[in-house]
């Protein structure tokens, strides 16, 4: 027996190791097509302030980890997959052979369409390599556009921050973060971003980008459909991802927003199973099937993926989306449904001097949905009160006077 | 034979040693907000409950450390936090559906109960043994263990 992981992010490397664990007897072969160790994209923006040096983002930090734990780890792009022969092709012409195959492609950032973005100083934050580009240009009192200001953007946003650049942040949709955050948020981040000096400019479009061939780091032009043209060094494009399926063409696994599973992590096409980025499994808030790129589900998918591919019965019950965001020192935490639900409840507590915010959002008897600004201390138990569904009972008066007591309900409530 | 904290709530009078002991004890500084371990207290009823991290099986801290941070000590059973390889990522602080781990700014890391190398401050600092640490088969963690399992992160089956 063969297992297959194509794609050697946090997905990949995790799903490797518990198929390793689950079952000693069979091969593990986990093919990754960066020439680096396995590492976090997570890592890459305090890579970027120096408070990590490279070894600093990998996955695992032990010389010989794949070896030891016996994973065969091949550097490779697969360029398609041949279900009947259980056969995948490698773009240097070679081929693997799979009893069972694990898709963890993970995802690639989105190049919209906008003239000159092939241009030198243009790049994306993604990779090791983008990041050793940017390092390279982003110097103290650089000119740099940040392109988006969604999650990925807001991390990035940070770490140019630190690195002393003159940060400019451009964001077509009308607020910061438009899938994290609502307005309130939003607007608060946006407040907090421009009290620290950063220009942000939301409802803006990049129009064109050009280079002139000067000296030094070059010379690029940003126009923005508001008539005004920004100079910059360097370009930065974070303006959303995409799960990478292309190479699934004639595969006969069905794609949508990414690789469709069932609550095993198995595909349309029996034996090959697909986890993290590139996945749409179930979404534990909709009752429907989502792409959640996101660490915790990727970590999750792989581990119920694995199993489930060496015969254990694992079924999943669906990934909650949740993501946490540090823009300069204000964090910010959401959670599910925090857009709220059909004859759902809504409970609110904004000091905008503050930068604080909090949102809880109620289903009946239970919290389905969170957004919290400028607190740190014990969110993570917003998650325990969503994906327990539990009954809050006489702390619902409570939390819809006062959200702030969810941690005083939770307590209560596991004695 | 692996040791846990044990809490009884009942007998906690809310005097807060563990919080000073915590804090001093791992951050140097005499700081309830930097403690591991949070006494709540529920006024109405004239109730405090200590509560900190149960050292949960299922690890969601550890599986979700983008970067392997955090780490199972095999003598204690703790997830340990390491200083040097956590980049302040926050990621644990949302995984942990129990809220135990919590980001400190003045460092830029995460932390959380590690049970002090196998001899928890908190505990020797109780002073009405509402906080102590004894054989894990012993406790009355079955409880937490029981809400732990409940939580409907990921799989109900680990490897």
């Amino acid at each position: 027996m063969t297992y297959v992981v194509v794609g050697a992010g946090p997905s990949g490397v995790v799903a490797a190791e518990t198929l390793r664990k689950a079952d000693p007897s069979v091969d593990v072969v986990l093919i990754g097509d960066e020439p680096e160790p396995p590492y976090s994209r997570m890592a890459i923006p305090y890579y970027l302030t120096g408070k990590v040096d490279e070894t600093g983002t990998y996955l695992r930090k032990t010389d010989g980890h794949y070896d030891t734990k016996g994973i065969r780890y091949l550097e490779g792009r697969v360029a398609s997959v041949d279900a009947d022969a259980g056969k995948v092709a490698l773009e240097d012409g070679s081929s693997q052979d799979y009893s069972k195959l694990l898709i963890c492609t993970g995802a690639s950032p989105i190049k919209p369409p906008v003239e000159g973005l092939d241009s030198p100083g243009v790049h994306h934050c993604w990779t090791l390599e983008d990041a050793r580009q940017i390092i390279g240009v982003a110097h103290e009192g650089a000119d740099v556009v940040l392109i988006g200001a969604g999650f990925i953007a807001c991390i990035i946003l940070e770490a140019l921050v630190e690195r002393g650049v003159n940060l400019t942040v451009v964001e077509m949709e009308d607020r910061m973060l438009p899938r994290m955050m609502d307005e309130t948020g939003g607007e608060m981040i946006k407040r907090w971003c421009e009290k620290k000096g950063v220009s942000v400019q939301t409802g803006v479009r990049v129009t064109k980008v050009q280079y002139s061939d000067g000296a030094g780091d070059g010379h690029l032009a940003v126009d923005l459909d508001n008539g005004s043209q920004l100079p910059a060094n360097l370009v930065v494009v974070a303006a959303g991802v995409a799960s990478n399926t292309g190479f699934l063409g004639g595969s006969g696994v069905k794609v949508e927003d990414g690789i469709v599973v069932d609550n095993r992590l198995m595909s349309s096409v029996d034996g090959i199973y697909a986890a993290g980025d590139c996945a749409q499994g179930p979404d534990f808030s909709t009752g429907g099937w989502s792409v959640h790129a996101i660490q915790p589900t990727a970590v999750d998918h792989a581990r119920v993926a694995a199993l489930n591919m060496v015969g254990q019965d694992a079924p999943y019950r669906g990934s909650l989306v949740m993501n946490v965001l540090d823009t300069m020192g204000l964090v910010s935490v959401s959670y599910g449904a925090w857009e709220g639900v059909d004859e759902g409840e809504q409970s609110v507590v904004v000091d905008e001097e503050g930068f604080k915010y909090l949102r809880l959002e109620f289903l009946g008897d239970h919290i389905v949905g969170a957004l919290s600004l400028g607190r740190t201390e014990h969110v993570g138990v917003l998650r325990g009160l969503i994906q327990n569904r539990t009954p809050l009972g006489e702390w619902k008066t409570i939390l819809m006077a006062n959200p702030q007591r969810y941690m005083e309900a939770y307590v209560d409530h596991s004695q | 034979m692996q040791k846990s904290l044990n809490i009884d709530p009942e007998k906690c009078t809310g005097c807060l040693q563990c919080e000073l002991a915590c804090s001093y004890d791992n951050e140097g500084v005499f700081n309830p907000s930097k403690s591991r371990i949070k006494v709540f207290k529920f006024e109405d009823a004239g109730r405090f409950v200590p509560y900190t991290c149960t050292q949960c099986d299922e690890a969601w801290c550890m599986q979700a450390c983008p970067v392997d941070a955090i780490s199972l000590d095999t003598t204690t059973g703790a997830k340990v936090v390491s200083d040097t390889l956590c980049v302040g990522c926050k990621v644990c602080t949302i995984a942990c559906p129990f809220g135990t781990v919590n980001y400190n700014s003045s460092t830029g890391k995460v932390i959380k109960c590690d049970l002090c190398e196998g001899e928890p401050a908190c505990a020797t600092a109780c002073p009405t043994a509402a906080i102590t640490y004894v054989d894990a088969n012993w406790t009355g963690l079955d409880k937490m263990r029981a809400w732990a399992e409940k939580t409907d992160a990921g799989t109900q089956v680990s490897a």
